[in-house]
């Protein structure tokens, strides 16, 4: 196994934990972190799959596209923890939801 | 509700080995796109292949970047006026002094990376990053420019990076080109010229995306 595939196999491994903290945790400012570490192991997929040209230089297309996704992501970040703190601001919670009373 | 818990568990380990699968069956050896990213390179008008890439061969991705940016800042001015989470603070004579000496560093050093990623790993969002992040440090400090321009000259900063790049755009068309096609000669200074707009729309839309809320009385780094 290459170095490459073994931080693809990283990233793949932060992408499903991400995925698992979205799904269980019920807190906002949780499941917006969570997406974020989604969107880290997409990004160390991408970058180590760019490194597979052997001994040339890395494949520039792929970081490209990473320092996009990276911008976009700070920006979706963004304006997900401005609505959380409008959410908190509106229920006196971060979570979304009905009340759970059973 | 505990029992879907524990299916959840097998399903993302059915989901992340398949991925892992997937991931390991690529080739180990692709040649992937840099032999045409290099042939094309002196074309381009800079010697970083991902600058080439960001603002030449694909600059409508970075174009768009630059428009979800400006997305993400309406979305959050939508939100009404800024909570009170950046109320003037005072800080500490050390902390003062290490802010007025950190941001004209920040400031000189996203500079020299705006230059440098024409030749070096580099360019305009890292320059812009660094931007923002000294507005965040003069905000989280109590840093306030009182400035007379106001909003007005906020707003121009935010679209200077977009303006500046959909006016090449409509130039390259103009001129018969393809949609952000450069011509080869000139190529190096108008992605001079984009980058240098977005830097600074970039820089103040994150430091305006931390503030929150539209700054209602116009005070802005």
């Amino acid at each position: 196994m290459s170095i490459a595939s073994l931080y693809a196999l990283v990233g793949v491994g932060l992408f499903s934990l991400g995925l698992h903290a979205v799904i269980v945790y019920d807190h906002l400012l949780r499941k917006i972190l969570a997406i974020n570490v989604m969107g880290s192991g997409v990004f160390l997929v991408l970058i180590s799959l760019a490194g597979r040209g052997g001994n040339s230089a890395p494949d520039p297309v792929p970081h490209a596209m990473v320092i996009t996704g990276i911008v976009v992501a700070v920006s979706a970040t963004a304006l997900a923890l401005s609505l959380m703190l409008r959410v908190a601001a509106a229920t006196g919670r971060a979570e979304l939801g009905e009340e759970r009373g059973d | 509700m505990k029992w879907i818990r524990w299916l959840l568990l097998p399903l993302l380990l059915v989901l992340a080995t398949g991925l892992g699968y997937a991931v390991l069956s690529l080739p180990d050896q692709a040649p992937g796109l840099q032999s045409a990213v290099a042939g094309q390179l002196e074309k381009s008008g800079v010697t970083n292949p991902v600058t080439a890439v960001l603002l030449n061969f694909r600059g409508y991705d970075t174009l768009l970047e630059m428009v979800v940016l400006l997305l993400a800042l309406l979305g959050v001015w939508s939100l009404g006026a800024s909570p009170a989470a950046c109320e003037q603070s005072t800080p500490g004579p050390v902390l003062d002094t290490l802010t007025r000496l950190l941001v004209p560093v920040l400031v000189v050093v996203a500079g020299y990376l705006l230059w440098a990623g024409a030749h070096a790993p580099g360019g305009a969002f890292q320059a812009g990053a660094l931007l923002g992040a000294a507005g965040v440090l003069l905000t989280l400090t109590g840093g306030r420019v009182r400035n007379g321009l106001g909003r007005r000259a906020l707003r121009v900063a935010l679209v200077a990076g977009m303006v500046a790049f959909m006016a090449v755009a409509v130039l390259t068309l103009q001129s018969g080109r393809e949609l952000l096609a450069y011509p080869p000669g000139q190529a190096g200074v108008l992605i001079l010229l984009i980058e240098t707009a977005a830097t600074v729309s970039i820089g103040v839309t994150l430091a305006a995306l931390f503030l929150g809320g539209d700054p209602a009385e116009g005070n802005e780094r």
